[in-house]
């Protein structure tokens, strides 16, 4: 696999517990006191969303909602409530994973931003919708700085997979 | 005869089907989470690992106040501890008063052959963290099961009401601040008597909920739990008025309170131990009981009867 498909360089498989760690990593980012900063972004939806496109195969909507259900329980809300928000995110960057990989990095930021925006989206009306307090249009930022973070995070996330460049003649690839 | 080729990779179901049966099995525990309490065993299942990450999550910034503190000097904990003493000395009058006052009120109380006040006891705990959910207003305290809280218990601080503990976990509980929109806090008015129900507006003020318009409110009215609910003790301070509007167009004024309690800080509360249900008197439990027997045969006789029509 390709960092994008219109590159020419040939990425290493996947380890599947680099996978998991970074998994991890992220759940603990997201139990990190930062409630008085509304623009942290989720970072288990990012993580989702990220190896929901790189490797289909590996994390879907099962991963989604296992750590969906973590995080209800961490954020003491309504059970159910990151699950459904994880899943549809899942599904639907399972189901744009061979067309988002196809643009370069800053326009794939731009195909996750209304991903993200839909994780806070489904969260926000399955909880306004009964009558919860509405936290306001901050509630709404942190998508944002989660496109922001694609790039980076692509960077970091696929270091361990890229190998040195050895320029062979009579390679095919 | 006809045969269907072999998958070339096996993918397992469909997306779509498995995103029917993952939305469905979020949205059946959203419903069941939101209308019936009896998911808390899984919640405390899940817990028992979460906690544990939460807790390490917490410690650099544990940490750093830590640190905060150690570099803050002794200066300020020696002026603290001036202000403290002060504050101890300027309360001993009132409190040596209040003892006596309570001896003399219990004395009264039993020549008036009047039930004495409840007294009640609690457990400091200590602030963990708030709850990341912000949706609502709950803090998390180290105290749970072991030592023995259950939901429901009041929560106070040194100046008043904090919240009710609404979940319990095994080694910390869950707390429901009287700021949340959800909460209602049965109050009434110190000047005057008039009773009625604090609720939480989400945004760190109460409000005073169906007052008739030309109620006798006024800014700057302290409310004390008026202990019609079984659960908060009476006289608890709660809140204090600070903004009414009376508008002739609606039959109820809109009163805005603030909480006493320093409801958004973090230190330490006490978790009050729940309060005992006065038991009615025998004879009349057992008028009740006689008493409520014959309405329910009736009742019966009524279903034959709306049966055989």
């Amino acid at each position: 696999m390709q960092p994008t498909y219109s590159s020419s360089r040939i990425l290493q498989p996947v380890r599947p517990w680099f996978v998991l760690i970074s998994l991890a990593t992220a759940l603990v980012f997201n139990f990190f006191p930062t409630t008085a900063w509304p623009w942290m972004p989720d970072w288990v939806a990012l993580l989702i969303i990220f190896w929901s496109i790189r490797e289909p195969r590996h994390v879907g909507m099962g991963t989604g909602f296992i750590l969906g259900l973590t995080m209800d329980v961490a954020d003491s809300s309504l059970l159910g409530q990151h699950a459904l928000a994880y899943v549809l995110a899942s599904y639907a960057a399972t189901s744009l994973s061979r067309r988002i990989l196809w643009f370069p990095l800053g326009q794939q930021a731009l195909h996750i931003l209304p991903l993200l925006l839909m994780v806070q989206l489904v969260q926000f009306a399955v909880r306004v919708m009964p009558g919860a307090d509405s936290p306001g249009l901050s509630y709404f930022v942190g998508p944002f700085f989660g496109a922001l973070l694609w790039l980076p995070l692509t960077f970091a996330l696929l270091l361990p997979q890229y190998q040195p460049v050895d320029r062979d003649a009579n390679r095919p690839i | 005869m006809d045969h269907q080729p072999p998958p070339f990779f096996k993918r397992g179901p469909a997306p779509l089907a498995r995103l029917s049966f993952y939305a469905a099995l979020s949205l059946a525990l959203i419903f069941i989470d939101s209308r019936f309490q009896t998911l808390e065993l899984l919640r405390q299942g899940v817990s028992l690992f979460t906690h544990p990450i939460q807790k390490a999550a917490q410690a650099p910034v544990e940490l750093l106040q830590n640190a905060g503190n150690y570099f803050s000097g002794i200066n300020r904990f020696q002026d603290e501890n001036a202000r403290l003493k002060r504050a101890q000395l300027d309360g001993a009058e009132t409190l040596l008063r209040t003892q006596q006052l309570e001896v003399e009120n219990e004395r009264l109380r039993k020549l008036l052959d009047i039930k004495g006040r409840q007294k009640t006891n609690g457990r400091v705990t200590q602030i963990l963290y708030a709850a990341r959910d912000p949706f609502s207003r709950r803090i998390i305290v180290d105290k749970g099961q072991q030592d023995k809280i259950v939901a429901g218990q009041p929560v106070v601080d040194d100046a008043g009401v904090v919240g009710q503990v609404t979940r319990v976990f095994p080694f910390v509980s869950e707390i429901t601040l009287i700021t949340d929109k959800d909460q209602a806090v049965p109050v009434q008015i110190v000047r005057n008597g008039l009773r009625s129900v604090v609720f939480g507006l989400g945004n760190g003020q109460l409000e005073l909920r169906y007052m008739p318009a030309n109620a006798d409110v006024q800014n700057g009215d302290l409310l004390v739990t008026s202990g019609l609910d079984g659960i908060f003790l009476p006289g608890l301070p709660v809140a204090k008025v600070v903004h009414i509007e009376r508008d002739t167009s609606y039959s109820f004024a809109r009163i805005y309170c603030v909480p006493v309690a320093g409801v958004e800080n973090f230190g330490d509360v006490m978790v009050l131990d729940p309060r005992e249900t006065i038991p009615l008197p025998a004879q009349l439990t057992s008028e009740a009981a006689a008493g409520g027997a014959k309405p329910s045969a009736k009742s019966g006789a009524k279903k034959k009867r709306l049966k055989r029509e």
